[in-house]
């Protein structure tokens, strides 16, 4: 890596406004080629719209940007592309009917005379992907691939431009362990071969690992930036959050020995995704859910609550059984979930967002008409409660960044006054302050009496909130981890299906 | 940083871009009934005023149940037919009635009932098809189109249905009369705009009706019954239909295989002109209820000057169509940062 380098990239005093409320103030921000920039900040500080600026998604209301020392005005990122400045969304920007192979080259189809040269297009496709070490087909459709394959087709769709500067908005927050180490290590060869690179994420783990240089934004203004060596990831949390943070794990609340089994699933089966499964829950205690991604765990909890149909199994409440065929029955059993995928299936995006967080529980709010006042009411506790920081009037849901529309589908949930809460990756995607505040979340839910179901892919957050961990593999339910047991050795060892129930059977089969 | 309350003037300003979304349909209607106006004073008075609306009640009517339909992500093609078969079954209905009751409010009461009810089951076909058989809205509602306008012709054997002249003459107010000075036409359709505009705006089932056409996902994740509320969607769309066609009977007093065609499509447009987004999730009443009238004015219009010979009313409705769709995206996008 060169030192003497003049920045590719730079921008000056950068400032944005949505309307009447500035959300980034003076930023200035240089990319140099070689080198990974990491860019940090809360949930809301800016750095998407920073970026979105960069690339020529938005425009800035004031500001320069320069490329190889030239003014850019980018009216669109068409503009910023061809100059090779190439953007990785954070929230997926494919088109979901074409394959994963027209996603990759729409726009700027190769032809040959008139007609589309797709063989040429398919193997520079697969050369990508190849690349990638996925398996996707070239020929997929995109609206069929799995979140963690979406994102490795818009990284694909990236690297096969002329880039000079890549700009990367989050793109771990939905990939796997394996497909995060190939990231890293298409990040370092881009690195060497000069590429200049912008990334955000909130892993600090990620960042301590790649980055050469970072910056740090808080609400929109610029608090600190330099080169990473000499910056611990704690120095950087507190820069982010402007303020220490500390026992990021609450102390779990003790459970005690004659709890009641709350919530039993028995021998469930879920064509295609869950082969065998069992477990408990118990009053006021936190079970957690492992397993890699495609093991099994959302299908199981989804087929539990009636929103995937199961084939088989049994699920009892405080001993009864019950029939839950719809989420609605769920509700009613007072049972909330949380799903992953808070875009998709959380929030309405276009819908304001009082009418978001009334929507799973309208009729406390309608008597028999809707009761403006008193959902305008739930709105003010719930911003209260849950600590929505809404720095700009937003109008929908699609406004909030990603952290406030996590806590806006908790506040939503969290309205049916549930004795079992059922979140899954509650985290994706979210900054350390509110992790922490969703971890202490948690446990007050827990000292009130209520248990919550936890599937995680970060290993941390089943071993610091869990008392107990549940651990899937490949559809089976390979162990219920507990005490001492609650490692990341033990739970990848189950996790991988090398130790556990089930497993036997499996290899046979 | 804490959660602020937004201070006035953002409220304010999101304010009035808002209200300029939601008054374009209404401000247009102005524009139109001006240039009637300066064509011919004529259009203004009394009687050409309400002999107007008093013909938008039937899209009107139609397309207030539409924009449940739409609002809620689906499409009715069906309604044209939908409302010839009905208009034909009451018909041979009344008419055998007459034999028995004689030609007097009984008959035609049980007509009125017969249609609502082929209405609201029509409905619960178009909707149960597409929900439990997850085909396509568009496919589904072509489909029935087509029945229901080949059942009409069979029932008329290929010819008219007339209805017998006694019930003729007790129906005849239904369009003809009026209550207070108002044409009961207009009195329906202003009651079903009100209750419309209540049951989308101000209750739940219309509040879920957005939230499935802006994604039908987070609605099941949002424990929705989301096949039961669209299914009720069609169901009222089937009712709006039925209502519509009880005006229509006494009007014209027969049904053929011509009866309602292309009304689907008024309705579509009447919609959409009122600022209904197309691809579902967004839904205003009153803005149909505008498409409406505007559409029936163009027609109106066309038909007090010479300029503008009336066969070309279809061009002009599709001009005008096309241009208040493009105003409304064009203020999205400037709406949009
Ligand atoms: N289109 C928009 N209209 C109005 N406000 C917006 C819009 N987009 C973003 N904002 C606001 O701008 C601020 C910055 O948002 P931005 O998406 O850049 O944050 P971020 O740092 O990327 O957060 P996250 O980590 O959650 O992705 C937020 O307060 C957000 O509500
Ligand atoms: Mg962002």
């Amino acid at each position: 890596m060169s030192t003497q380098d003049q920045p590719l990239l730079s921008a000056r005093r950068i400032c944005r406004s949505f309307g009447p409320n500035q959300v980034l103030f003076d930023i200035d921000l240089d990319l140099v080629p070689g080198e990974v920039h990491a860019l940090l900040g809360e949930n809301g500080a800016g750095k998407s719209t920073l970026v979105k600026i960069l690339s020529g998604y938005l425009s800035a209301t004031s500001g320069d940007i320069h490329l190889d020392g030239e003014a850019r005005h980018y009216r669109g990122s068409g503009e910023a592309e061809a100059d090779g400045v190439v953007m990785i969304h954070q929230e997926l920007a494919l088109a979901e009917q074409l394959s994963a192979e027209e996603n990759i080259f729409l726009g700027r189809e190769l032809r040959r005379g008139l007609f589309l040269d797709r063989k040429a297009m398919r193997e520079r496709c697969r050369e990508a992907l190849a690349e990638l070490e996925t398996r996707v087909d070239p020929r997929a459709r995109v609206k069929d691939l799995s979140t963690s394959d979406q994102q490795m087709v818009e990284i694909a769709k990236a690297i096969t431009r002329d880039v000079r500067v890549l700009i990367m908005d989050e793109p771990t927050a939905t990939l796997t362990e394996h497909e995060v180490e190939v990231l890293f290590a298409l990040i370092a060869r881009l690195r060497e071969r000069g590429v200049a690179i912008l990334y955000i994420s909130h892993k600090l783990r990620e960042i301590e690992r790649i980055a050469d240089r970072v910056t740090v934004l808080r609400d929109g203004r610029l608090i600190d930036s330099g080169p990473m060596a000499g910056r611990s990831k704690e120095a950087l949390a507190r820069l982010m959050v402007g303020r220490e943070i500390t026992d990021m794990y609450p102390e779990r609340s003790a459970l005690a020995s004659d709890a009641e089994v709350v919530l039993e699933a028995r021998n469930m089966v879920v064509p295609g995704a869950v082969k065998q499964a069992s477990f408990t829950l118990r009053r006021g205690e936190v079970l957690g859910f492992g397993g890699v991604v495609g093991a099994g765990r959302t299908a199981l909890i989804e087929a539990l609550l009636g929103l995937r149909p199961r084939s088989a199994g049994e699920v009892l409440r405080n001993g009864q059984p019950v029939a839950l065929r719809h989420l609605r029955d769920a509700v009613r059993q007072r049972i909330a979930y949380l799903t992953e995928d808070r875009k998709g299936k959380g929030l309405v995006l276009n819908m304001g967002l009082r009418p978001n967080l009334t929507l799973l529980n309208l009729r406390a709010y309608c008597r028999p008409l809707i009761d403006r006042r008193r959902e305008e009411q739930a709105f003010h506790e719930a911003i209260e409660r849950f600590d929505i920081r809404l720095r700009t009037e937003a109008r929908t849901a699609a406004e909030l960044s990603g952290g406030n529309q996590q806590k806006l589908l908790l506040a939503k949930v969290m309205t049916i006054d549930p004795e079992i809460v059922i979140i899954n990756e509650p985290t994706r995607g979210i900054d350390v302050g509110t992790k922490h505040q969703i971890y202490h979340f948690v446990r007050e839910l827990t000292e009130a009496g209520c248990s919550v179901i936890l599937i995680s892919s970060e290993m941390s957050e089943l071993i610091g909130l869990s008392h107990r961990v549940a651990v899937m593999c490949a559809g089976v339910l390979t162990g219920v981890l507990e005490g001492e047991q609650i490692n990341e050795h033990e739970i990848m060892q189950y996790a991988s299906g090398i130790k556990g129930v089930g497993v036997d059977e499996q290899r046979r089969a | 940083m804490n959660s602020v309350v937004p201070n006035n003037k953002s409220v304010a300003r999101s304010q009035a871009s808002f209200d300029l979304k939601t008054w374009g349909p209404f401000i247009a209607l102005m524009a139109l009934a001006l240039l009637g106006v300066l064509i011919n004073p004529a259009f203004l008075g009394l009687d050409n005023l309400s002999n107007m609306l008093t013909r938008s009640a039937f899209i009107g009517i139609i397309a207030i149940g539409a924009t449940f339909v739409i609002t809620a992500g689906g499409l009715d093609l069906s309604v044209g037919s939908m409302a010839a078969f009905i208009a034909g079954v009451m018909i041979i209905l009344m008419n055998s009635l007459v034999e028995q009751f004689g030609p007097g409010l009984t008959t035609i009461l049980l007509g009125i009932g017969a249609s609502l009810l082929l209405g609201l089951c029509a409905g619960f076909i178009n909707g149960m098809v597409t929900t439990k058989g997850k085909i396509e809205a568009f496919i589904v509602t072509l489909g029935t189109m087509g029945i229901y306008r080949s059942l009409v012709t069979y029932l008329a054997d290929g010819g008219t249905l007339s209805l017998d002249w006694g019930v003729r003459d007790i129906y005849r107010p239904v369009y003809y009369g009026s209550l207070v000075g108002i044409p009961i036409p207009v009195l329906v359709f202003l009651l079903v705009a009100v209750v419309g505009y209540i049951l989308l705006n101000h209750t739940r089932f219309g509040r879920y009706c957005f939230a499935i056409g802006s994604n039908e996902k987070v609605a099941e994740y949002s424990a929705i019954h989301v096949d039961r509320i669209k299914t009720m969607t069609y169901m009222l769309q089937g009712v709006c239909v039925a209502l519509a066609t009880i005006i229509y009977v006494p009007r014209l007093g027969s049904a053929s295989g011509a009866t309602g065609v292309l009304w689907e499509l008024e309705a579509i447009a009447a919609v959409i002109i009122g600022g209904t987004v197309l691809k579902g999730g967004h839904g205003r009443i009153w803005g149909t209820v505008v498409g409406a009238i505007m559409l029936t004015m163009i027609g109106n219009i066309l038909n007090l000057t010479d300029a503008i010979s009336n066969y070309l009313n279809g061009t002009v409705q599709g001009i005008i169509i096309i241009v208040a769709v493009y105003l409304q995206r064009a203020s999205w996008r400037k709406s949009a940062p």
